[in-house]
């Protein structure tokens, strides 16, 4: 093979690969953005995320419908968002904590239940071909997209249009930048929080669905490893802009892309370094954005993640 | 998020209160924690039922395997040695305000350390200066690691939580890496491991006693860090920061080298839980060191409410459910993961017990009529 060829086999597999790889990354980003907008931080998508993967695959399984499988996942998403929004607004209840809490809960519970559904295979969510056309295997392949991917990209210009321009989102703003402003309109900053929380619950474990159902595309207990919280972080990078969460996500498939990618043209050496690429790409972007005060001025006031 | 919230010595904790108060603060500590032990047995009771299980017989399956013979007991100390190292590397930095969960990766990075400088070693230096290098390496890399979270939190404001968390997943891959490629041990044919330190070498548990060495050194540290952080200027400088950064900094304490002091110290105690995983359990460095015990040593510390002495006690708790965990899966036919289900539940309930202090009656001091 020539290296022409061999260079656009990577390409086509990294832009086949990142936006495969991204959908999760954008789903969880789109909820804990919500969540954060509102002014509390929930690091406990990590274990929504893999709690909604295997709610998906469990009904997705038993029932033959994958589209059932997603929306479990999604409401399986949203009790661990209310328990985290309910726990939270107890007095002195540290949100952080629980959300350790709830990543360690949610795993337990995912790994517990699903046991049984390690072995059997469910249903997979359908595709959309769009490179049919084009004539090269490698680029159609690349462009067979799960519409999840697209409700997710709409999702997030439909979000930042709503932030900015309707009631509910001047709500959740005002619940994240100031509780005394909240309190004087008469909004309850906690019943705020509670469906900001959810919804980003809901979404997360919607994240979760992709990964059993679609992309890597079964259900074990190594399919998740940090993609939550990684998610977590890029809000940060994403200075709390839907749309900008879109792009960091697609960067961050791109580089989770990598190392399969990689690996399809034979090059396996230093395997693991390509899989840990996303960890070092989102360290590194923090310690980039840690005195970025851009990033300190887009962050909801009433949120501390950077003291 | 105000890690110091949660992770704030104790009000009042600086200056010193009545007798009587500080006797009713610390029957608050030891009754509300235990009141979420109950409260959480009762929740995971209700789980099994609806299950069709028998939380009677799990409760009791958990007592004999954790703690109802001389083996089980061995098997709980085993496991709760390393949770004493991993829990105070959560406890000493949550003295000064900062939530670290990333323990794993140096008890991950701090084992691989200590099995790759003995195999120079192994055989050419006597059992005791052999182990002494593997545990100093151990300690400093993962004081190194950990310390890395602290400096990024300090210089570059990176959030300390997340980073730490990384860092362990990217510890995992540079283990990983490293036992299947450079450093494997051709002899290692289905589990890649590196080339073993010798049995010669290996850490027996303390002759008479049957308490693994790992056990007493924890105990040893984590009496070592309580004087510490409560008798020395050190840790009175690390409370304040922990409890006002900007107060601390006002003051002109060295808020940085604190912080980053705090986080390797955390780290040394987790490469030291890798350094005795390696010398008495294993014997080389694998996949398994990556046991978990860097989470659960999480849990350990906010039970034990970062208290440095408190951990030794909650540390062998937890050995001891884990110790129990092939037992239940054996005899109720459980997944694995019910242990963890039950850790968690314990965790949640822990912290949202949190709202009770300061608000029952019985725990606040009367005041004079």
């Amino acid at each position: 093979m020539s290296d022409i060829a061999t260079l656009a086999t990577v390409l086509f597999a990294m832009i086949g690969g990142a936006i495969r790889v991204s959908t999760p990354f954008l789903f969880v980003s789109l909820g804990e953005c919500v969540t954060e907008k509102a002014g509390r931080i929930n690091l406990g998508l990590e274990g929504t995320l893999v709690l909604g993967a295997m709610a998906a695959y469990m009904v997705a399984y038993e029932t033959g419908d994958p589209w059932l499988g997603v929306l479990a996942a999604g409401c399986a998403g949203l009790i661990l968002g209310v328990m985290h929004a309910t726990l939270c607004s107890l007095p002195r209840v540290n949100d952080v904590a629980i959300g350790i809490a709830l990543m360690s809960f949610g795993t337990g519970l995912a790994f517990f239940f699903g046991k049984p559904y390690i072995q059997p295979q469910a249903p997979r969510l359908p595709s959309v071909e769009l490179g049919g056309w084009i004539g090269n295997a490698q680029l159609a392949e690349a462009l067979t997209i799960n519409p999840l991917f697209f409700i997710g990209v709409a999702l997030a210009f439909f979000l930042r249009w709503a932030f900015d321009n309707t009631r509910y989102g001047l709500l959740l703003r005002m619940a994240g930048d100031s509780v005394a402003a909240s309190r004087a309109m008469g909004v309850s900053v906690d019943g705020v929080r509670l469906a900001a929380t959810a919804a980003g619950g809901f979404l997360s474990g919607i994240g979760g669905a992709f990964l059993s159902l679609y992309y890597p595309g079964s259900w074990n207990e190594a399919l998740s490893s940090g993609q939550g919280l990684m998610a977590v972080a890029l809000v940060i990078f994403a200075r709390w802009d839907p749309q900008r969460c879109f792009y960091a996500a697609m960067l961050f498939g791109a580089a989770g892309a990598l190392g399969p990618a990689l690996q399809s043209v034979g090059i396996v050496k230093g395997y693991y370094f390509f899989n840990a690429a996303p960890y070092i790409l989102t360290l590194l972007i923090m310690i980039g954005a840690g005195r970025d005060g851009k990033a300190a001025r887009a962050m909801p006031s009433e949120l501390g993640v950077q003291r | 998020m105000d890690a110091s919230q949660a992770a704030a010595p104790a009000p009042g904790g600086l200056v010193s209160a009545g007798a009587g108060a500080r006797f009713r603060q610390a029957a608050e500590y030891i009754a509300i924690p235990l009141f979420a032990l109950a409260v959480s047995a009762v929740l995971f009771s209700l789980f099994l039922l609806a299950l069709g299980h028998s939380p009677d017989e799990f409760f009791s399956l958990l007592w004999r395997g954790g703690f109802g013979t001389a083996f089980s007991w061995r098997n709980t100390l085993q496991r709760a040695a390393p949770l004493v190292l991993t829990a105070l590397a959560v406890a000493i930095p949550a003295r000064i305000g900062l939530t670290i969960i990333g323990g794993e990766g140096a008890v991950v990075l701090g084992g691989l350390a200590a099995a790759a400088i003995a195999i120079p070693l192994a055989g050419t230096v006597p059992t005791l200066v052999l182990l002494g290098c593997m545990a100093i390496l151990a300690a400093s890399v993962g004081a190194g690691w950990i310390g890395l979270a602290g400096y990024l939190r300090h210089a570059r404001n990176v959030n300390e939580t997340i980073s730490s968390l990384l860092l362990a997943y990217i510890a995992i891959a540079i283990l990983n890496f490293t036992v299947e490629g450079p450093l494997r041990d051709p002899g290692s044919l289905n589990k890649p491991s590196t080339p073993p330190i010798g049995r010669e070498n290996m850490l027996a548990p303390v002759p008479g006693l049957e308490v693994p060495w790992a056990l007493v050194a924890g105990i040893a540290i984590a009496i070592g860090l309580h004087l510490l952080m409560s008798r020395t200027i050190f840790g009175f400088a690390a409370r304040v920061t922990g409890g006002n950064p900007r107060a601390a900094r006002a003051q002109g304490l060295p808020v940085g080298r604190l912080i980053v002091l705090c986080t390797a110290i955390a780290g040394a105690c987790a490469g030291l839980a890798g350094f005795f995983e390696v010398a008495a359990i294993h014997g080389n460095a694998n996949a398994a060191l990556a046991a978990g015990y860097g989470y659960t040593g999480i849990l350990v510390a906010f039970l034990a409410r970062h208290n440095p002495i408190a951990v030794v006690p909650v540390a062998i708790l937890f050995g001891g459910i884990a110790a129990a965990g092939g037992l239940i899966q054996r005899r109720m036919g459980l997944p694995d993961a019910t242990v963890l289900l039950l850790q968690a539940t314990v965790f949640v309930v822990l912290l949202a017990s949190e709202t009770l202090y300061g608000r029952l009656r019985i725990f606040k001091a009367r005041t004079p009529a």
